[in-house]
């Protein structure tokens, strides 16, 4: 039962710039760090479910990213696919604590 | 007492269709239920096979979405099948436990492909054509195999063909018959189809019986009765549909072939009916939506207790949708005894016409090659017309929208006439296909008729109201691309968020399509004010290189002219050494790409390569390709590799609606391929000849003449304001072709060659956004900043615990 979060510090909040993704690899992990419009930093897995885009270098419009191959839609929040194929992310939990950003996973 | 209670079995095209009319006749009076055990909304199933070969997304073929269900109160179970019925106590059993009692229940459970009974027809790799699931294990079988079988040589296994190529296979079509579509062609016209397929790659097997699927558990090739044997790691079964009719036939519904249903769409047992593919009318079971739609309006009517007219059956056509071809058949096309025909063949622009006349009337109809007249046709045949009708209205020089009657249809698949799209215009002032189709549908399913519909549009308007292009910029406003120009400029609007909140964008922060238009036309109407929105632009103009399948870069350097020398190849050649490259290759633009690198090696490659950007990702000018012309060529007139050179440096890093190409050739013989460019040059003895709105893309278009000029001053001038004009009023993505089919050539010609004041005002509007164009490549590579901010990845190490 040695499943415990890790905490791990991968950028400052102004590294990331808004409305552009950021790739972070951390271990066996490639995970998509979004600055959003309201402010917030979101996390999810770097993988578009569809064929395997890089969700990083999407749009991003509102809570949401549009993959750069097939223009498929990903709310970066509930890591929901909108579209008809359907299929989810998984999305990671953000603190942010003095400027930092870090990310709590599981097992690297 | 509540509402009545109506249930649809099967969430697909006809039963859907039906349930909208019933909606659009009285919202409020079923509690409807749907169960579907696909899990999607209501889709096109039609567009499946532009999905396949590309041309559109699955994301884009939905035709009710959620929204839809939700709006109308209706519950939707999708993923959900219905197993069992009960007539008599009115109740519907699903295979996930549910019970539905219902007052009306529809059944509109469609058909199921055909699979042959033969050995191996259930190994992995063996797949129908039908839905959704279908359609993606094509794609994905694409990407890891080379080799496919088409089984079937009919309507549905040459546009599954045809997507599988485009997909990248080798396709062989694999027919039973002597000829291909042998229900809706003649020979003569199957023979000038399987030539142009064959022209397009497709390889045929005619005569060819399948005995047995061959392989290891998974498809490994097909083995016929005459002993052959071909490999193929796909095999697709497009041999025919039979009605889904199981579970109607085991819960005691009368079943022949399909559901049988009257006039009214009514069973034999009451309070249920049936619709759509499953359903057998007179004997008669139809398999494309035209039929099916006309049912569904006769059974709306019958269900909501008003009076209908009966069906009384359908007049069956066709059309096959695949790019570059095609074909139109109609009606009955067997010549008899009885029937007499018309018949036109020309085999030097490969079209033939083949009108059928039984006693005096027009019963039946092939087209090939040209199929503009197959509505007119289908409409004449629906009525019953005389051959003089086709005759005399074929000789008048008046376009053809203007000559068709009233009850003439235009949009065959949803039973659209003219008479009723014409009313919609003048009634609701529609001016945009977009608007037609969704207040009449016409144009909703296969899309053919869109360029009738726009015809008729500009015809009922009148050409002289100046049509306002109404077609909205996306999904997030309702305003064209005119509209926000306008307010750009009028209201002096300077970001796309104040663009968005002034005119009131439906979403906050707009999407893939607005976005990047909306950065390109504020550019265009500010180029020196306007700082470029990196996170409004698609990944490739945002990182200056194009992203591959597997998340790495492609490099393409600029070589003006398609020249290069040793020092600069040379240069090639080390970088792609040092940064181990794993495919240089020589592009159809003339010049050389470097493919796989990833994205945080750009900046240096940039750096060791001390080229400009070739911009093979940008919207804006992407290669001029010449031929090498006077210098060498016993033919050359002109000196074409100097013009070709001069126009590349003139107009690179201008930003554009979308990617411009051209090509100076400098003889007739045209081995810059000039007639297939946005902007092509022609060397001829003393002139230059300037060809306008060409493309080799997806949609092949011939150059049109612009003008012929003396000088390669004259060219230059001509070509910047061509761009300039371009610039300034084409759509965003929209290419020369699109916009000059839009705009009209005359129109064109007008204002960049004959108007030498505006020529000289385009060029120095031109010039202006010229002077603050910056070259990306040195850009990134001078500026830590950037660098840090779009080409680095956090990178942090597995830990130890
Ligand atoms: C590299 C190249 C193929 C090659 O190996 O030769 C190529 C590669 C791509 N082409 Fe092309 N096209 C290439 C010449 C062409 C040509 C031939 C030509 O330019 O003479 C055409 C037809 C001519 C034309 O455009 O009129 C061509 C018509 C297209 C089209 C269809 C455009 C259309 O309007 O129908 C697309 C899709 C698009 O732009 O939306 C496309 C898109 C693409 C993309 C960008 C697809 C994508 O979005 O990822 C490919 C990028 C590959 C990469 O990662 O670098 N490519 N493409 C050629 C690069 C030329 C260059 O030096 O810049
Ligand atoms: C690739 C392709 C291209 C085509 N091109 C054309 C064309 O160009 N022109 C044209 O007119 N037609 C074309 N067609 C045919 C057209 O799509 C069909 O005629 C039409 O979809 C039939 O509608 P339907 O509602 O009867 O059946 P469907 O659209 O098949 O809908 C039936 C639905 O019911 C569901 N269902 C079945 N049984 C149950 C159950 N027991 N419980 C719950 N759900 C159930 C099925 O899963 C299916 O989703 C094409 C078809 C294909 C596959
Ligand atoms: S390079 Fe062009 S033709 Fe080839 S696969 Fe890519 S887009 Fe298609
Ligand atoms: S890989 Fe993301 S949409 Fe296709």
């Amino acid at each position: 039962m040695e499943n415990t979060l890790q905490r791990i510090k991968v950028a400052t909040v102004n590294e990331v710039p808004k409305g552009i993704g950021k790739r972070v690899h951390a271990g066996n992990y490639e995970i998509a760090l979004f600055h959003l419009a309201d402010g917030n930093i979101r996390a999810v897995e770097n993988r578009c479910p569809h064929k395997g885009g890089v969700l990083s270098e999407g749009i991003v419009s509102g809570n949401r990213v549009f993959c750069p191959m097939h223009d498929w839609k990903v709310d970066i929040c509930s890591g929901k696919v909108e579209e008809a194929g359907g299929g989810c992310v998984q999305t990671f939990q953000v603190e942010v604590e003095n400027g930092d950003v870090y990310l709590l996973l599981e097992d690297l | 007492m509540g509402r009545e209670k109506l249930v649809l079995i099967g969430n697909g095209m006809a039963g859907v269709r039906c349930i909208d009319e019933i909606v659009r006749i009285d919202r409020g009076r079923f509690d409807i239920t749907i169960f579907g055990s696909e899990p999607h909304p209501n889709y096109d199933r039609i567009q499946l096979s532009k999905v396949l070969q590309g041309d559109t997304s699955i994301s884009d073929i939905t035709l009710n979405d959620w929204s839809w269900y939700r709006d109308n109160n209706i519950t939707l179970y999708t993923g959900e099948t219905i197993i069992k019925v009960d007539p008599g106590r009115q109740v519907v059993y699903s295979d996930s436990g549910r019970e539905i009692p219902y007052d009306h229940l529809i059944f509109a459970t469609g058909s199921v492909p055909f699979i042959l009974p033969i050995k191996g027809a259930d190994k992995e790799g063996v797949t129908a054509f039908r839905d959704i699931k279908d359609c993606e294990q094509m794609m994905d079988y694409s990407l890891k195999y080379k080799k496919a079988a088409v089984i079937g040589g009919g309507l549905l296994g040459l546009e599954a063909a045809r997507g599988l190529l485009n997909l990248g296979m080798d396709v062989d079509v694999v027919h039973l018959g002597d000829f291909l579509m042998e229900r809706q062609l003649d020979r003569t016209a199957a023979n000038m189809l399987k030539a142009e397929l064959e022209k397009q790659g497709m390889n045929f097997l005619l005569e060819k019986q399948t005995a047995e699927i061959l392989g290891d558990g998974r498809v490994e090739g097909l083995r016929f009765a005459d002993g052959d044997e071909i490999p193929a790691d796909l095999v697709v079964m497009a041999v025919g549909v039979k009605p889904n009719v199981q579970v109607a036939a085991e819960s005691g519904i009368p079943v022949n072939r399909g559901i049988v249903v009257d006039d009214y769409m009514k069973t034999e047992i009451t309070n249920v009916y049936a619709v759509g593919e499953c359903a057998e009318h007179r004997g008669m079971v139809y398999g494309l939506v035209a039929p099916l739609y006309e049912q569904g309006k006769v059974l709306a009517r019958t269900v909501c207790g008003l009076e209908s007219e009966p069906y009384e059956g359908s007049v069956l056509f066709t059309k096959l949708k695949v790019s570059g071809v095609d074909v139109f058949s109609a009606g009955s096309i067997i010549e008899e005894e009885e029937t007499k025909s018309i018949k036109a063949f020309n085999d030097w622009e490969g079209t033939y016409k083949k009108v059928l006349i039984t006693e005096g009337k027009i019963t039946g109809a092939v087209l090939f090659g040209d199929t503009t007249e197959g509505n007119q046709l289908l409409g004449l045949i629906n009525q019953g017309a005389d051959v003089s009708e086709y005759l005399h209205a074929s000789r008048e020089e008046e376009s053809l929208v203007a000559s068709m009657s009233k009850d003439e249809l235009i949009c065959g698949c949803n039973g659209v006439t003219k008479g009723a799209i014409v009313e919609a215009i003048t009634s609701q002032g529609l001016t945009s296909v977009d608007e037609v189709k969704a207040c009449t549908s016409a144009s909703r399913s296969c899309g053919g008729c869109k360029p009738l519909v726009a015809q008729l549009i500009e015809h009922t308007v009148g050409e002289s109201a100046q049509l306002p292009e109404h077609e909205p910029v996306c999904g997030c406003t309702s305003l064209s691309r005119d509209e926000v120009v306008e307010a750009i400029r009028d209201l002096n609007l300077s970001y796309t968020r104040e663009v968005m909140n002034v005119l009131d964008w439906k979403t906050e922060e707009g999407c893939s399509t607005c976005r990047p238009a909306l950065n390109y036309y504020l550019n265009m109407v500010h180029p020196v004010t306007y700082e470029d929105e990196k996170e409004s632009r698609f990944v490739n103009e945002r990182l200056h290189a194009n992203i591959q399948k597997d998340g790495t870069y492609s490099v393409v350097p600029r070589m003006y002219g398609g020249v290069t020398d040793p020092a600069q190849l040379r240069k090639i050649a080390d970088v792609a050494e040092k940064y181990d490259v794993p495919l240089v290759k020589v592009t159809g633009g003339q010049r050389i790409d470097l493919f796989g690198i990833k994205k945080e090696d750009l900046p240096n490659v940039w750096a060791d390569l001390d080229m400009p950007s070739g911009y093979a990702y940008g919207k804006t000018l992407r290669t001029v390709k010449t031929c090498v012309g006077e210098q060498f060529c016993r033919f050359g007139t002109q000196d074409s590799i100097s013009l070709g050179i001069a126009l590349e440096k003139k107009l690179e890093r201008i930003s554009t609606p979308h990617k411009v190409k051209m090509a100076v050739s400098a003889c007739p013989r045209n081995c810059a391929e000039s007639g297939i460019k946005d902007l092509g040059i022609v060397g001829v003895e003393g002139a230059w000849e300037l060809y306008a709105g060409g493309n080799g893309g997806t949609h092949l278009r011939a150059a049109d003449l612009l003008c012929k000029v003396k000088t390669s001053e004259e060219v230059l001038e001509i070509a910047g304001a061509y761009i300039q004009f371009y610039r300034e009023t084409a759509h965003y993505l929209e290419r020369t072709s699109k916009w000059l089919e839009r705009m009209k050539l005359e129109t064109i010609r007008a204002v960049v060659v004959e108007d030498q004041a505006a020529r000289a005002q385009l060029n120095e509007r031109l010039d202006e956004a010229l002077s603050v164009a910056k070259e990306p490549w040195k850009e990134v590579v001078e500026s830590p900043a950037l660098r840090k901010e779009l080409y680095e990845h956090v990178s942090i190490p597995v830990l130890s615990k």
